[in-house]
C-alpha cells in the first residue's frame, strides 16, 4: 500500500490476551496496514491473567506479568484507551463509544471482552469480602485480606478455586474449599485422580467440604462476610469468600449490538461475526458450538483472525482439542481430551496410591483420546502429541504407562534433545522444538528470556520453562548456564549475580560505585534505585574506612537518618540502649517534643520512643537539642537490643540480660547490614525479650548463655535456631560478632538473617563460627574495626553536616 | 512563544543540587517543586508529589533520567513526568533551564509544548 492512502482503522475492544495475542500477530504480518485503536476496561496494560496465581501465591509480582508494557503500545504507534469499557456498537455508523463518550470510527472491529466470573445468587452474595477471580485487582484484594483475616472459603474445586486456595494457604490463611460435586476438578478428572490430587492438597493444610452445597454467606457485626453456612448445616468462618463456580462469555456488548450469540459470540471459521466487519475472538466467543476457557485455542484463534485481518485469508480456525495443567507448585496434575472414557473405549491405568502416581490413559482403536496424570507429568507433552495427530499406539501398548523412554528405545523422558522437531513443547502458544532450536541458533540466543521474547515459548503459564532450558542446555552445548537462583543477576543492569559483584569489589580493591560499574560492564550509566543501594553497601562493607559512601545511592532513610513517613514528615527513634533510659532522657524528650510541636510520642514495639511527624527541616534541631545517639531504626543496620530485666531484679533471672543487652548494642551500634538486624537478650528461658524470633537470640540459662540465629519475627514468623552454648559475657560479644559479620560478608544485600542461613545452611554457620576459632576470631576482629570510629550520625547532622540536605534550595 | 511573557525565576545554583539528587523550590502558588540533577547535570523540574500517593520526589533515588519514589517504589520519568510501566500517571512539569550555572524555574506555566502522553490523560479518569 503506498504511504499516502489513508490507513484503515481497526478497533480492538478488550486489552486482554486474546485481543492483544491478534494484534502482535497482525503487527508482525502487516504492521502498517491499519491505525489500531484498543480499548480497555482494566487500568492496566495488557498481562498474563494465567500468571494472577504465581502472584498469589507470591512466587510473582504484577510487574512480573505485563505482557506489553505501555512502552510497547506506543512503539507500534497503538492508541490505548484505558478505564473505558465499550458501551455501545453503532453498526450503520461503524462507530464504538465507550462510557465516557468517547467515540471511535472504525473499518474493522474485533471484539475480545472475554468472560465475567458467574457469580452464584447465594444469600449474601453482595457483602464486602466476598470476591471473584478473574483481574490483579481480585489478586491484590486476596493478598490484601490474607493480612489481616484469617478464614477464607473457596467456592469452587476447579482449577481456578484450587490455585486460589492454594495461594491464600500460602499466604497463611486457614483455607477451605466448598465443592459442589463429588470430587475435585470433575471436569478434568476421574475420581482416582482427584483423590490424590486432594490428598496432596489436604497434606499442605487446604480443608475441603465435596458434596458441599453453599446456603447463605453470613455478615459479621462489620458488615463484611464472617462465615459461610451449608446446606447440611455446618458454618464456616469466613471472613474472605472467593467465589470460583465458573465463567460466562461476556457477550453484553455484541448482543447489544445485535450481533448472534449462542452461550458466545457466533463466528465462523475466519473468526468474524454475522457482521463480516466485526471479528471477535477469546473466551467470549462460541466456534462450532464450543467455548474455550485456555489460552493456547484462544492464541490459535488469535492467529487465525490476524492472519485474515491482513487479508492473507487462508487461514482456518477448525477447532481445539485442550489439556489443562493446575499450576499448584509440587503438585503436578494433566488432563486432555476424554479423560473419563465410556463405551468403546478402554482404559490403561498405573496406580500408585502411596507414591502418589497415577496414569490413565483412555484409548479408543488403539488411539489415545484422553488421558490424566497425577504426580509425575513429565510425559504429557508426548502422550498429548500424539493423542493431537491421532496416532496409532500399537506397537508399544504394553509399556505405553512407562512413557516415552519405556517405549522408545535408547531415551530418557527427560531427553529432550531426542524429540522430533515437530513435538510440541510450549502448549500455551503451540511452539514446537524445531521453532525454538531454529531461533536459538539462527538468532544466537543465549538465556531464557530471550527465547521467551522470539518464540513466545514458556511465557504464558510457564509450566514447560524446564524443557526449554533443556532445549537451550542442549543447543548451545556447554555455554548455557540455567538461570536457576543462584546464578540470578543482581538487576537489570548487569549480568553479574550478587556474589560475583562483591567478590570482583573485594578482589580489584573497588571504592568507589563509578569504579564497579565500569570494571563489571554495567550496561546502564547510573544504575537503579536496585542495585546502586547495593553496591553501596558492598562497598562500605569490604572497604570500611576507604570506600565512598556515596549519599545518593542510599534510600532517603538513610541519607537523612530518619523514617520518611506517608505525609512526607519524618520519624526520630533514639537508641536506648537495651530499653533502659532515664528520667533526664525523658524529660528532653518531652521537651523537644513541646518545642517542635511533634504530633506523635509512640512507644515501639523495640522498647524506646518514637517521635512522629518531625519536620525535615527540623531534623537537625531536634537531634541537636536531644542530644541521645541515632537509633537506627531507619536503617539496614543494628536496630533495638531487646531485653528483659534479667537477674538484677526479676526471681527467675539467672543471667544479667540487661546489661548483656546493653553491651550488645553498644559494641555493633553502628554497624551498616545487608537488611536490618534486631537482637533480643533474656534472662532465662521463660523468654521475655522475645529471643525466639531474632536475627540473634540470646538466652540466659544456669551455665551461661544460648545463642540463637536467623530469627525473624516480621513477614513470616520464623524461630531462630540454635548457634550453640557459651559460657561467659565476652563469649557471647565475640559469637555474636562472628555470626553477624559472616553475614555482612556473605549474605546478599536485602536478605534478612533468616534467608541468607536458608540458602547456606546452619551447619555452614556453625562451621564458620563455632568449630573454627581462628576463624570466628578475624571474623570478629573485622567487625570491630568495621565500627570503630564511625561518628553518630545525629551528632554530625546536628553540628552542620550535610546541611543542604535539611533546606529547601532558595528560601 | 511571542505572546506570553515568560517569567523565569532564578532559584539557586546549579552546583548546590547534588548529581544524582534534587533540592525543593518552595514555591507559593504550587507548593513544593522539585529540581533534579541527572549524572549529565540534566536539569528537571516536578511538582514534587508522586503520581502515586503523593510521595516527594525529591527524596527518591535519581538514576538516568529517571527517579524512583521514595515511599513505595515508584519509577518516574524526569522528562516526562510519567510512571514507568506498569504503573500509571503523571507528575506535573515544569519548564527548567540552567543559564551561566544559575538555575532558572518558570513557576507560572506548565510545559504544554509537547502533547500529553495518552497515559496521562486516562489517568484522570
Ligand atoms: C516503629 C515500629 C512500630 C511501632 O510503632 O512499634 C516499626 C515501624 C516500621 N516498621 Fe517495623 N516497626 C517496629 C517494630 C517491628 C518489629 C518488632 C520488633 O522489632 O521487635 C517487627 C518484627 C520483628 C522482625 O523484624 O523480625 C517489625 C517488622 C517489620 C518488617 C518486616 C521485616 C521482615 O523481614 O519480615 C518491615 C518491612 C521491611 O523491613 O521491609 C517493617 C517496616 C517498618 C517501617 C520501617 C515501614 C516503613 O518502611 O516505613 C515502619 C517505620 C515507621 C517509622 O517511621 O518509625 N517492620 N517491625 C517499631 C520500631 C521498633 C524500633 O524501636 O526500632
Ligand atoms: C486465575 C486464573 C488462572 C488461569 N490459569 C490458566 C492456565 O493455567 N492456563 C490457561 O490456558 N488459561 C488459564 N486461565 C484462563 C485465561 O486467562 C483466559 O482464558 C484468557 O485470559 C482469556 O483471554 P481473553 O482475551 O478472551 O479474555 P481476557 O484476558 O479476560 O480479556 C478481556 C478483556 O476485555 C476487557 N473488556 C471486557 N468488556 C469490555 C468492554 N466492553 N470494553 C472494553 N474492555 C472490555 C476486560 O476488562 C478484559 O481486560 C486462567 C484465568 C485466571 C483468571
Ligand atoms: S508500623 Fe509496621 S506493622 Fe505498623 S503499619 Fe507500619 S509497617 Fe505495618
Ligand atoms: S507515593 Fe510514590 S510510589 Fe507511592
Amino acid at each position: 500500500m503506498s504511504d499516502d492512502a489513508p490507513r484503515q482503522r481497526l478497533v480492538v475492544v478488550g486489552n486482554g490476551m486474546a485481543g492483544i495475542r491478534t494484534v502482535e500477530e497482525l503487527l508482525a504480518l502487516a504492521p502498517d496496514q491499519y491505525a489500531i485503536t484498543v480499548f480497555g476496561a482494566e487500568p492496566h496494560p495488557n498481562y498474563n491473567r494465567i500468571l494472577l496465581s504465581p502472584v498469589l501465591a507470591g512466587e510473582k509480582t504484577f510487574a512480573d506479568i505485563v505482557i506489553n508494557d505501555f512502552d510497547w503500545y506506543a512503539r507500534h504507534g497503538i492508541r490505548l484507551l484505558l478505564n473505558r469499557t465499550v458501551v455501545n456498537v453503532d453498526r450503520a455508523r461503524r462507530l464504538v463509544v465507550a462510557d465516557d463518550g468517547t467515540a471511535v470510527p472504525y473499518d474493522r472491529l474485533l471484539i475480545a471482552t472475554g468472560s465475567t466470573p458467574f457469580i452464584p445468587p447465594i444469600p449474601g452474595h453482595g457483602l464486602p469480602g466476598v470476591l471473584a477471580y478473574r483481574a490483579i485487582e481480585d489478586t491484590d484484594a486476596m493478598i490484601e485480606a490474607a493480612r489481616v483475616h484469617r478464614h477464607a472459603v473457596v467456592i469452587g474445586g476447579g482449577l481456578l478455586g484450587l490455585e486460589a486456595a492454594n495461594g491464600l494457604k500460602r499466604r497463611g490463611m486457614d483455607v477451605t474449599v466448598v465443592h459442589l460435586a463429588d470430587w475435585l476438578m470433575e471436569r478434568q478428572l476421574d475420581d482416582t485422580a482427584a483423590a490424590l490430587l486432594q490428598q496432596a492438597l489436604e497434606s499442605r493444610g487446604i480443608a475441603f467440604r465435596t458434596h458441599g452445597e453453599t446456603r447463605e454467606l453470613v455478615a459479621g457485626e462489620s458488615g463484611r462476610v464472617a462465615a459461610v453456612r451449608l446446606a447440611d448445616g455446618e458454618t464456616l468462618p469466613a471472613e474472605l469468600v472467593v467465589m470460583a463456580v465458573g465463567i460466562r462469555p461476556n457477550t453484553a456488548l455484541a448482543e447489544a449490538a445485535g450481533l448472534a450469540c449462542q452461550r458466545g459470540i457466533l463466528v465462523s471459521d475466519t473468526m468474524q461475526t454475522y457482521d463480516p466487519r466485526i471479528y471477535a475472538v477469546g473466551e467470549c466467543v462460541a466456534h462450532r458450538g464450543v467455548t474455550y476457557g485456555l489460552v493456547a485455542p484462544l492464541y490459535e484463534q488469535a492467529r487465525v483472525c490476524a492472519n485474515h485481518l491482513a487479508a492473507l485469508g487462508y487461514g482456518r480456525y477448525a477447532g481445539s482439542v485442550t489439556s489443562t495443567k493446575l499450576k499448584v507448585t509440587g503438585v503436578d496434575v494433566f488432563s486432555a481430551g476424554d479423560y473419563m472414557g465410556g463405551d468403546g473405549t478402554e482404559a490403561i491405568v498405573l496406580h500408585d496410591a502411596k507414591g502418589s502416581v497415577y496414569r490413565k490413559l483412555v484409548l479408543k482403536d488403539d488411539r489415545i483420546v484422553g488421558g490424566v496424570l497425577v504426580g509425575d507429568t513429565t510425559d504429557s507433552g508426548w502422550y498429548f502429541q500424539m493423542l493431537r495427530e491421532g496416532r496409532s499406539v500399537a506397537e508399544w501398548r504394553h509399556r505405553l504407562l512407562l512413557g516415552r523412554a519405556g517405549c522408545v528405545p535408547g531415551e530418557t523422558g527427560s531427553d529432550v534433545a531426542s524429540l522430533p522437531d515437530t513435538t510440541e513443547i510450549c502448549g500455551c502458544n503451540g511452539v514446537c522444538k524445531g521453532k525454538i532450536v531454529g531461533a536459538i541458533t539462527t538468532q544466537k540466543l543465549t538465556t531464557l528470556d530471550d527465547v521467551r521474547k522470539h518464540t513466545k515459548a514458556s511465557s504464558s503459564c510457564g509450566s514447560c520453562t524446564g524443557q526449554v532450558e533443556a532445549l537451550l542446555a542442549a543447543t548451545l552445548g556447554g555455554s548455557y548456564k540455567p538461570a536457576d537462583a543462584s546464578r540470578k543477576p543482581l538487576c537489570a543492569c548487569t549480568g553479574h549475580t550478587h556474589e560475583e559483584v562483591r567478590a570482583a569489589i573485594r578482589e580489584q580493591k573497588l571504592l568507589t560505585i563509578p569504579e564497579a560499574m565500569e570494571f563489571l560492564g554495567w550496561n546502564s550509566p547510573d544504575g537503579c534505585a536496585t542495585c546502586r543501594p547495593a553496591l553501596n553497601y558492598y562497598l562500605v562493607c569490604a572497604w570500611p574506612h576507604e570506600a565512598v559512601d556515596d549519599a545518593q545511592s542510599r534510600f532517603v532513610n538513610e541519607r537523612v537518618h530518619a523514617n520518611i513517613q506517608k505525609d512526607g514528615t519524618y520519624s526520630v527513634v533514639p537508641r536506648m540502649y537495651g530499653g533502659v533510659t532515664t528520667p533526664d532522657q525523658l524529660r528532653r524528650i518531652a521537651d523537644v517534643a513541646d518545642k517542635y510541636r511533634i504530633p506523635t510520642v509512640k512507644v515501639t514495639g523495640g522498647q524506646r520512643i518514637d517521635l512522629l511527624g518531625v519536620r525535615k527541616e527540623d531534623l537537625p534541631r531536634v537531634w541537636a537539642d536531644l542530644d541521645m545517639p541515632s537509633g537506627y531504626a531507619y536503617a539496614k543496620a543494628l536496630r533495638t537490643v531487646k531485653t528483659c530485666v534479667g537477674s538484677e531484679w526479676c526471681r527467675f533471672g539467672v543471667q544479667d540480660s540487661t546489661n548483656m543487652g546493653i553491651d550488645l548494642e553498644h559494641a555493633f551500634d553502628r554497624m551498616w547490614t545487608p537488611h536490618k538486624v534486631k537482637m533480643a537478650v533474656s534472662g532465662c528461658p521463660r523468654n521475655c525479650a522475645e529471643s525466639g524470633i531474632k536475627d540473634v537470640g540470646i538466652i540466659g540459662v544456669e551455665s551461661g548463655w544460648e545463642i540463637h540465629v536467623a530469627g525473624n519475627g516480621g513477614i513470616r514468623t520464623e524461630v531462630a535456631q540454635l548457634l550453640c552454648k557459651v559460657k561467659t559475657r565476652d563469649e557471647v560479644l565475640e559469637y555474636a560478632g562472628a555470626f553477624l559479620q559472616l553475614y555482612r560478608e556473605e549474605a546478599r544485600y536485602l536478605d534478612r538473617t533468616v534467608h541468607w542461613v536458608r540458602r547456606v545452611g546452619l551447619d555452614y554457620v556453625k562451621q564458620r563460627v563455632v568449630d573454627d576459632a581462628d576463624g570466628r576470631r578475624a571474623l570478629y576482629a573485622r567487625l570491630l574495626d568495621a565500627v570503630a570510629g564511625q561518628p553518630d550520625p545525629w551528632a554530625a547532622r546536628a553540628e552542620g553536616a550535610q546541611a543542604r540536605e535539611f533546606a529547601p534550595i532558595a528560601p | 512563544m511571542s505572546d506570553a511573557v515568560e517569567t523565569w525565576t532564578n532559584v539557586g545554583r546549579l552546583e548546590d543540587i547534588p548529581r544524582l539528587g534534587a533540592r525543593v523550590y518552595r514555591s507559593a502558588r504550587h507548593g513544593d517543586i522539585a529540581i533534579f540533577r541527572t549524572a549529565a547535570d540534566g536539569v528537571f523540574a516536578l511538582l514534587d508529589r508522586c503520581p502515586h500517593k503523593g510521595g516527594p520526589l525529591s527524596q527518591g533515588i535519581v538514576f538516568g533520567e529517571q527517579v524512583a519514589c521514595p515511599l513505595h517504589g515508584w519509577t518516574i520519568g524526569l522528562a516526562d513526568g510519567a510512571a514507568v510501566a506498569p504503573d500509571r500517571g503523571c507528575a506535573r512539569r515544569f519548564a527548567v533551564r540552567v543559564d551561566a550555572g544559575q538555575v532558572m524555574l518558570q513557576v507560572d506555566r506548565r510545559v504544554q509544548d509537547e502533547p500529553e502522553v495518552e497515559r496521562c490523560v486516562s489517568q484522570a479518569t
